[in-house]
């Protein structure tokens, strides 16, 4: 389960928790011959795998590392693992479909070594205690994964067996019969009921807003989107160019029922100074107060920069306002350039005007902006 | 072969073998074999191919490979398409041109995917490469519509010029017309993701003297009326991107357009239709049982009228739509396209929470069921359910690339409200030539281990808001022995899986994580212990040497390289490893 990421700092990570042993033995098999392709100019792909070689390699692992009990069982929900709720077994009333090797229930005492994770430890304690660990052959799996975690994983159900979150305790873990197989095993089991599904949909709103320095791409930050869709950054995985031009298809047909809404319309952001552009979606703001409003968010840790402090989190509603200030007053000023190439000031014609009309935004220095303004108020009286 | 008669065959002679030998994969082979064959074959390799231009560098390449006549890079990771690399990321192609001007003069082709590429760097190919031909940007973004005019009226041999999805600045100005009067070579043209107008005139012109042309597409600017008169002028055409497609159609329009349609005999592929209104549809009614290829993706037409279209079309191989068709318009796939390979389903509206049509997962499935060559998925839907992928597993055993995309992240089955872990995990199984696989909607750290131990030819995989912990991460790494290329976003997976696999990043071309659970300090240690990967933090907060150690990287894209560190970093990029944090000085 996701923790927010804060939580993680307890443990102490990137400490050398686990081996790094060179070209496992699994690897070396598929070039019987010993010889190493190095195939880093991608001319060939290391594809001719003797899978004989594979498979028995792979079930010498499993055995090694215990992971007979965890042979895979595809039957259909809830007909072969006894944890699952299988309150739809009903409705499933066909065999299983794919049965492989039985499941096992029994625990298998492991082999696995108590690897901890230590919290804060300092980097040569914790190269000591996995000794052993990085010794061993890669392919054996004697170490264990404690889960990075929040504390209501504990709180499941029967969950001896399964996969244990450790927040920075070293003593839990030896404890528990956490070894690989079990996890693996219950975990599937005890998964998901309802509980785990609130707990991860909880996650997906917080990972959008929570990202510090206000994200990329999309303004999370609009008030009309409803908490539960929080528009997440590259998500459904669409590529602008066909959002963009699905937007003015959909507006131009008249068979369809073209919402303004639908559809998105993505432009470049640039701000004097900042070291990158970013990308928003016009069509997910419905006034200038939105825009701008996301904008500030999505700029905000450029400014902290500039003012030489570091970018954490914490900071960031003193940034905004403080951002908010340089915008609004003569330091920053929004431009952007319309389907004629001249560079506009943002707020002087209708929202629906700008949206059609604006190809891209920038966020320019009060100071050079100073000559936008008769032009503008050219520009509009020439419109109307 | 015993070495003695290895060395009576003269060099020339091994050298005319060689030109027989065309894959990479079989040219690696015979390099490895002795010195001398490893010099014949380098010497006589023309063609390149490199999938990650940071694994190598210009002169690297031609120091191996002097004699290069068509060269194909890919730049950014996959997630770019999605916004997720930040503008200015890298992926610039100049210095390759630049370095090959001077060592390629003869350079014939190059093909790009996901790079930036600038007016100046078209301008020096026009220039510098004498017999140029082929000019193939996929998704690349960085040059204005000046650029292709200098492609167009310098390259004298020009075959191919194929802009595919690419964000051109359109200038608006007369690039089409640059081509000279004397070109007649063009085999290939495609400007279909160009915002602005060409000149009409030339176009009839170009595409009257080009006889060999075989492929058109034409973007939205080029009116249905002109349609026509282009199609008679090349009734030899292959491939035809229409423009927009809409218009009233008055009859003599319509019985141009109908006959001009009918004369192009040769017709395999159609693709275009923007703005497509639905009576204008039956002017390609007579090509549709010979085309192979139908990209409606940017058409919304309604079921009865794509189903009237579709169920003339017997010999389809690939089919591209938007979910609009909904199921039953797939079911009339399934009954009619009996050959069909491929299928991509788009969303037609993404921001709109309220669907009034219906696309589940049962038109996929239909289509599994009619169609028993099918090998090629791509489907975004909202709901789906295990027994439905059991179906399709058990139905395309065949199936090489599956990429399901249910829109809402962590949707559990709609029938069980179980995950998708069984689900997905018969796909795997079933299919034991899965070479790209897409997951989405509710999984635990389950579905990882099926992927882990079934996909045995998996060389693609991406992940998002899937999984529970570190063990997720470790099953894909510690098995799936053909993984090149792994993607990850918003997933709990963290430090431990990551280091524990480092040597399998060897054997892979890249890995990309963001929204994850992995440290600073990890990435470090990483870097420090594999020198011969790149790994670069992508992070807007600051340089690693005031973030702590324990502190999550935003994104983190790690790739084996023999170039070393890159040089080209933006201010957001570092190269990083436990001694010094790399940075451009």
């Amino acid at each position: 389960m996701t923790p927010p990421p804060l939580s993680v700092v307890e443990e102490g990570q990137g400490q050398g928790n686990v081996s790094l042993v060179p070209s496992p033995a699994s690897l070396e098999s598929r070039n019987g011959s010993g010889l190493k392709e190095r195939n880093y100019m991608g001319l060939s792909d290391c594809s001719s795998v003797d899978s004989t070689a594979i498979s028995s390699l792979s079930e010498e692992n499993k055995s090694s590392m215990n992971l007979k009990a965890t042979e895979l069982t595809l039957g259909l929900p809830g007909s072969r693992l006894p944890d699952w709720d299988g309150s739809n077994q009903g409705k499933l009333d066909e065999k299983p479909l794919f049965p492989l090797l039985p499941s096992k229930d029994s625990a298998a005492a492991s082999s696995v070594k108590n690897v901890v994770s230590g919290n804060k430890r300092g980097f040569s304690d914790a190269m000591d205690g996995f000794s052993e660990v990085k010794n061993a052959p890669f392919t054996e799996g004697n170490w264990m994964f404690t889960g990075t975690g929040s504390d209501t994983e504990s709180a499941q159900p029967g969950s001896q067996g399964k996969f244990t979150l450790n927040a920075g305790v070293n003593s839990t873990i030896s404890s528990r019969t956490t070894s690989l197989n079990l996890g693996v095993k219950s975990v599937s089991g005890n998964g998901h009921s309802g509980v785990d599904s609130a707990m991860l949909n909880e996650i997906v709103p917080s990972k959008g807003h929570e990202r510090p320095g206000g994200g990329n791409g999309n303004g999370n930050g609009n008030g009309n989107q409803p908490a539960a869709k929080a528009q997440v950054v590259g998500w459904p995985p669409i590529r602008s160019y066909r959002k963009n031009t699905l937007a003015t298809t959909s507006k131009n047909n008249d068979e369809v029922d073209g919402k303004p809404g639908s559809g998105a319309l993505f432009v470049k952001v640039s701000m004097d100074g900042a070291p990158y552009l970013r990308k928003v979606d016009l069509r997910a703001y419905t006034t200038y107060q939105d825009l701008s409003s996301a904008l500030e968010k999505m700029f905000s840790c450029f400014t902290i920069g500039q003012c030489g402090s570091h970018g954490a989190p914490g900071r960031e509603s003193l940034s905004e306002s403080k951002l908010r200030d340089l915008l609004h007053g003569s330091e920053f000023v929004l431009t952007y350039e319309d389907k004629d190439g001249d560079w506009m000031l943002v707020g002087d014609v209708p929202w629906d005007m700008f949206i059609d009309s604006c190809k891209r935004l920038r966020i320019m220095k009060g100071s050079d902006a100073i000559g936008l303004a008769p032009r503008a108020m050219e520009k509009s009286r020439s419109r109307n | 072969m015993p070495a003695l008669m290895a060395f009576s065959f003269p060099e020339d002679v091994m050298e005319h073998i060689f030109t027989f030998i065309d894959s990479d994969k079989d040219r690696n082979s015979v390099s490895l074999v002795c010195k001398s064959w490893y010099e014949i074959e380098r010497w006589s390799r023309r063609r390149v191919f490199i999938g990650n231009c940071y694994a190598a560098s210009p002169r690297i390449v031609i120091r191996r490979f002097p004699e290069v006549r068509s060269l194909s890079l890919k730049g950014k990771p996959h997630f770019a398409d999605f916004n997720l690399v930040p503008e200015g990321w890298g992926a610039c192609v100049d210095p390759w041109i630049s370095a090959m001007a001077e060592a390629y003069p003869t350079l014939e082709e190059l093909r790009l995917k996901r790079m930036v590429v600038t007016d100046e760097g078209l301008e020096l190919i026009s220039r510098a490469f004498k017999n140029f031909r082929v000019l193939v940007l996929s998704s690349c973004e960085g040059f204005t519509t000046d650029g292709l005019g200098a492609i167009a009226a310098n390259c004298r041999n020009l075959r191919e010029l194929d802009l595919r999805e690419c964000e051109v600045d359109d200038r608006c100005g007369h690039w089409l017309s640059c081509f000279p009067e004397t070109c007649t070579s063009l085999v290939s043209l495609n400007f279909a993701c160009l915002d602005g107008e060409v000149s009409f005139p030339a176009l009839e012109r170009l595409v009257g003297r080009c006889t060999n042309l075989k492929t058109l597409r034409l973007n939205r600017a080029v009116p249905l009326e002109k349609l026509p008169n282009l199609l008679k002028r090349a009734p030899q055409l292959v491939d035809l991107g229409t423009g927009s497609f809409s218009v009233d159609l008055y009859p003599e329009l319509s019985s141009n357009l109908l006959g001009a349609v009918t004369g192009c005999k040769e017709l395999k592929s159609l693709s275009g239709f923007w703005d497509v209104t639905p009576a204008c549809l039956p002017s390609i009614y007579p090509v549709c049982s010979g085309i192979t290829s139908l990209n409606l993706s940017y058409a919304t037409i309604r079921r009865p009228d794509f189903v009237k279209l579709v169920s003339q079309c017997h010999n389809l191989h690939q089919l591209w739509v938007l979910d609009y068709i909904e199921d039953s318009g797939l079911a009339a796939v399934a009954s009619s396209c009996k050959d069909l390979k491929e299928l991509r389903v788009f969303p037609s509206y993404i921001n709109d929470a309220e669907q009034n049509f219906q696309l589940t997962e049962r038109g996929l499935v239909s289509v599994s069921e009619g169609c028993p060559k099918l090998r090629s998925v791509l489907y975004f839907c909202h709901q789906m359910s295990n027994e439905a992928l059991f179906t399709i597993a058990r139905n395309s055993p065949n199936m090489t690339r599956f990429r399901l995309c249910i829109i809402e992240p962590h949707t559990p089955d709609y029938l069980t409200q179980q995950s998708l872990d069984a689900g997905f995990g018969a796909i795997v199984q079933h299919c034991k030539g899965l070479q790209r696989l897409s997951l989405s909607g509710l999984l635990t750290d389950r579905v990882f281990e099926y992927i882990g131990n079934y996909g045995k030819k998996l060389e693609m995989l991406s992940v998002a808001f899937a999984g529970e912990s570190d063990l997720g991460l470790h099953h894909v790494l510690s098995g799936c022995p053909s993984l090149r290329k792994l993607e990850i976003r918003d997933c709990p997976f963290g430090d431990k899986a990551l280091l524990a696999n480092a040597a399998k990043l060897e054997t892979m071309r890249s890995l990309w994580m963001s929204s994850c659970s992995v440290t600073l300090g990890a990435c470090k240690l990483l870097g420090q212990k594999m020198p011969r990967l790149n790994v670069e933090v992508i992070d807007e907060r600051g340089s690693p040497e005031s973030l702590p150690d324990d502190c999550l990287v935003e994104r983190l894209y790690a790739y084996r390289t023999v170039a070393g560190p890159r040089f080209d970093m933006p201010s957001f990029v570092w190269t990083v490893d436990e001694e010094s944090n790399s940075r451009p000085s």
